[in-house]
């Protein structure tokens, strides 16, 4: 019985420098890396095995929890060694080709749209900044919830709680706002992704900023301070940042076949 | 393309540093896209976000573990 030919798995787009071996990672399926040129291009490019990874074995994998996480990892490690060293592109996960001439007929049929990306991306990151609203004590109802209480007393207190949550809720988001604001204007460009969902990430908090920021390399330390100093004058929420990564919010390409 | 070694000089995520969360939601909603000879539709993808939420809420719940029968689709 002869073995299905290997699928081709792309996991970035590079300017062809050089052939120079671009990481010495593994990737998605322990295989060891390889290029593929195309005039000025290149994509960083793995053989995969065609059960596992073709579009049954990724559909069964991509359900699967710990699958998804252990591809999604060696689908990283890769992308982010290209971009230590290079502009990268990076693939959108489980991209993947007949063979190294489809691959060859990809990168010069979309150089343009490529070259333009690269261009966007070069001597930049990305960094993540999300935050969550914080829980106010001061908002808690009082202490004399064992009174006995009136029907009137009671909806008015219900009331007063209800409208001191949404004047909560509301300073939470006009807090967002204002840091998205502001870290957009030292950023060359910004995108949001969707809040996180409590049951994915695990934190409990309600997720009201999911960004990503595109920030000049040289720039990077003041909007890590910029993010700090944000983090510090707006107590009723708690930031994060996260980064460096690879620009995958800001080399988005959709391109038809 | 002239300042290519500029990227050295950031401290790299370490991988175990990184959030599985923060990755796909880098991994599955952006980056190139490029209509593979194998691709997943952006449909496929969703249900995979579906599906982690059922995966995640049967974990919890003690249901029998997700390395047991393929995860069906829905249809």
């Amino acid at each position: 019985m002869t073995e299905p030919a290997p699928g081709v798995w792309v996991y970035a787009i590079c300017p062809a420098v050089d052939d120079r071996l671009l990481v010495e990672v593994r990737g998605v399926d322990d295989e060891i890396l390889r290029h593929v040129r195309a005039g000025d291009l290149m994509a960083v490019v793995g053989s995969v095995d065609r059960e596992r990874f073709g579009a049954d074995g990724l559909r069964r994998s991509l359900n699967d929890l710990d699958k998804l996480a252990a591809i999604a990892r060696a689908h990283h490690a890769v992308v982010e060694a290209a971009a230590r060293v290079r502009p990268t592109a990076p693939a959108r996960l489980a991209t993947v080709y007949d063979d190294d001439d489809r691959v060859r007929e990809m990168l010069a049929v979309h150089r343009d749209a490529f070259a333009a990306a690269l261009d966007h991306v070069t001597g930049r990151q990305e960094w993540g900044v999300k935050a969550y609203g914080r829980a106010r004590s001061d908002v808690a109802s009082g202490s004399d919830e064992r009174a006995p209480m009136t029907g009137t007393a009671y909806l008015r207190q219900r009331r007063a709680a209800l409208s001191a949550r949404d004047a909560s809720r509301r300073e939470v988001i006009a807090g967002a706002e204002a840091i998205h604001e502001r870290l957009a204007a030292l950023a060359v460009d910004a995108g949001r992704h969707r809040p996180q969902d409590p049951q994915l990430s695990g934190d409990p908090r309600p997720m009201v900023l999911n960004d990503a920021y595109l920030v000049a390399n040289d720039d990077a330390e003041k909007f890590a301070q910029a993010v700090s100093v944000l983090a510090g004058a707006h107590p009723e929420l708690s930031v994060e940042l996260t980064g460096p990564w690879p620009p995958y919010s800001f080399a988005v390409i959709e391109v038809a076949p | 393309m002239t300042d290519l070694d500029r990227t050295d000089r950031a401290t790299p995520t370490t991988h175990e540093q990184v959030s599985i969360v923060d990755l796909l939601d880098r991994l599955l909603d952006t980056g190139v896209v490029i209509t593979g000879d194998v691709t997943l539709s952006i449909a496929d993808v969703d249900l995979v976000h579906v599906n982690l939420n059922a995966i995640i809420a049967s974990v919890r719940a003690g249901a029998p573990s997700p390395d047991g029968p393929p995860v069906r689709e829905a249809s």
